[in-house]
């Protein structure tokens, strides 16, 4: 970008903000492999990553997608790949890896409908999937969800971070509708990052001036994987108490509070606002972070509301853990849709009515 | 006498000890396993060439899994199949170090064949290790993608029969067609001359990696006296009598 035109927005997909926003987060590498709707996000990357020198791959399949970032990731470069939900589910065995071996990646899914091949509309279906582990064993990823393009470019920068500083893998989860979508975006605003970077003792880049070391999660000892277990835990739960993100929109003395994340947070916001306007105390919970989830936010909140209201783009997923950060104290209610189905303003606007009378 | 003379004179030329690479640890392998030769073959090369401190190895899923602790240079572990997608990010983004895969025949030729054929067609610069012993040996010698018709194995138990288990893939006449593809040659480790052999082809495969050839790789007929031959002896004459005569030995493409 030109200094002079520094203020100037951009109009830009999600999928491409989200490249734009790797690229400036100091991505090394990033392989993909063609899925609707995420192929605008390939696509940028194909030919922004080699104009800067760094690599691009297009793979020949998922799985070889997932450990090709990988093996960026044990040369100690940050490293990126992107896919839709039937392709993510290809990469489960891999995320799995990379939790284990406590490397960095970033891995983006924007969701479209399933099960099964399903079909290209935006989704929420893959909730579960993101936050519960997807994969085999006990991990977690760090699970960023945008609610507007913009915020695809600036999380996408924070996932890098995030994930180095925790040796975790990070998530963008999104969706169809996000990805596709244009909206304007001050570019200018996003500084390329070019320095602090987090240090990779642990990274495989020779055995120079240091004794060989090896990056593996097979550990046969008796004890040795518990340890490793434990010291996950230990991890996450540091991740838990420091990393959570949300938007509270008129939540503060809220009696009725929506909680809705992604594209249809935004289809929400305008249901709340709209019976703001006419009198209703009903506030908006967006969480940012779905993994951690803003659970300690709900639960204060829960102290005034009286009833929570979770809308998803699934058959109601995150609302199971809007019922655990409740714990009981308050009623929660779900609306949702499937198979790309989209909660409209007017159906989100009349349940709330019907369920705040 | 001649061999106490002949031994005298190789003493004062060469003095036969632990290569650098190689740490100094009993490894898991059975006695008679092949996998303990060719991790010593890989750590001679390495000395020799000088590139111990360059070498980023990717370990794979199978009996070879433990590598990473018996080699003495930086070693990654692969999930199941995936060594040459694993190794081709390395190399891509660190073209001055040697990257190289050790794989099985589940590994390479079953579940990994998409990644081996892609990695091959794309010309990566790149050393595949290739040791074909024809079972699965970690998971209790299961029938492999290399497994010979008739092979007795947990899984083929009446003996493998093209019929119903398909036929033995031939990974090195496979990849020989595909452009990207540099070097290709079987070897085995079932004697010392073919040891020595096995030892020069793996060498060729890095030299062209250090010169930017492109993708190199060794086929290693390798012996699990385990599950294949049950005896040391056994499992010798069964490379040598069986294997070989249907992995026929030598070089498959030499583009140099
Ligand atoms: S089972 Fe076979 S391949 Fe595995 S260590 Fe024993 S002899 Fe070697």
């Amino acid at each position: 970008m030109k200094k002079d035109k520094s203020a100037k927005k951009h109009l830009m997909t999600g999928n491409e903000a989200i490249g734009e926003g790797a690229v400036r987060a100091g991505c090394d590498f990033y392989a993909g492999y063609p899925i609707t709707p995420q192929n605008e996000l390939t696509a940028f990357m194909s030919y922004r990553m080699r104009q800067k020198g760094r690599v691009f791959l297009q793979s020949e399949s998922e799985l070889s997608a997932i450990n090709m970032v990988f093996g960026a990731s044990v040369a100690g470069k940050r490293a990126m790949t992107s896919s839709s939900s039937p392709g993510i589910s290809l990469k489960q065995e891999g995320i799995s890896y990379l939790a284990a071996c406590r490397l960095p990646a970033v891995i983006v899914n924007v969701m479209r409908g399933g099960p099964g091949l399903g079909n290209i509309a935006p989704s929420q279906g893959d909730y579960f999937q993101a936050t519960k582990g997807g994969g085999h064993g006990d991990y977690h990823m760090i699970v960023l969800a945008p609610g507007y393009v913009e915020e695809a470019m600036s999380l996408t920068m924070a996932s890098f971070d995030l994930s180095d500083k925790y040796r975790v893998p990070a998530m963008i989860l999104t969706d169809g509708m996000l990805g596709q979508m244009m909206e304007p975006v001050e570019i200018s605003k996003y500084k390329v990052k070019t320095s602090g970077f987090v240090k990779k003792p642990w990274a495989l880049t020779g055995a120079k001036a240091r004794p060989a070391q090896s990056i593996k999660s097979l550990f046969l000892k008796p004890g040795a994987l518990e340890d490793l277990n434990i010291s996950l835990q230990k991890v996450y739960a540091e991740i838990r108490s420091k990393e959570t993100r949300y938007e509270a929109y008129y939540c503060d003395g809220a009696k009725f509070i929506v909680v809705a994340y992604g594209s249809v947070s935004r289809v929400a916001k305008a249901a709340v606002k709209s019976l703001r306007a006419k009198g209703r105390r009903v506030g908006l919970l967006r969480p940012i972070t779905l993994w951690p989830f803003p659970e300690q936010v709900i639960k204060r909140l829960a102290k005034k509301a009286k009833v929570f209201f979770a809308v998803e783009m699934s058959a109601g997923q995150m609302v199971e853990d809007v019922r655990l950060a409740v714990e009981g104290r308050s009623e929660v209610h779900f609306l949702g849709r499937m198979g790309g189905g989209i909660p409209s303003q007017n159906e989100i606007e009349q349940e709330i009515a019907r369920l705040h009378r | 006498m001649f061999f106490k003379k002949r031994f005298e004179s190789m003493a004062s030329a060469k003095i036969f000890k632990r290569p650098k690479s190689l740490t100094d640890v009993p490894t898991h392998y059975c006695a008679g396993c092949g996998h303990g030769i060719v991790h010593r073959i890989i750590a001679e090369v390495v000395d020799e060439l000088d590139i111990r401190e360059r070498i980023i190895a990717v370990a794979p899923v199978g009996c070879a899994v433990l590598a990473y602790d018996y080699w003495n240079f930086d070693t990654t572990e692969s999930a199941h199949g995936r060594c040459l997608a694993v190794a081709t990010a390395i190399k891509r983004i660190m073209p001055d170090n040697i990257v190289f895969t050790y794989q099985g025949d589940g590994d390479l030729a079953a579940i990994g064949t998409a990644e081996t054929i892609h990695a091959a067609n794309r010309g990566e610069n790149l050393t595949v290790v290739f040791v074909n012993n024809g079972v699965y040996a970690m998971t209790g010698g299961q029938m492999a993608p290399t497994t010979l018709i008739g092979q007795k194995t947990a899984t083929t138990q009446n003996g493998r029969n093209a019929a119903c288990d398909g036929n033995p893939l031939k990974v090195l006449e496979m990849l020989a067609v595909l452009d990207g593809v540099t070097y290709l040659e079987r070897v085995s480790v079932e004697s010392p001359q073919s040891v020595i052999k096995a030892k020069r082809a793996i060498k060729k495969a890095f030299d062209n990696q250090l010169a930017g050839r492109g993708f190199s790789m060794i086929e290693v007929l390798s012996m699990c006296p385990t599950y294949t031959g049950r005896s040391v002896e056994a499992s010798l004459r069964w490379i040598k009598e069986r294997m070989s005569k249907d992995y026929p030995l030598g070089v498959y493409k030499d583009r140099i």
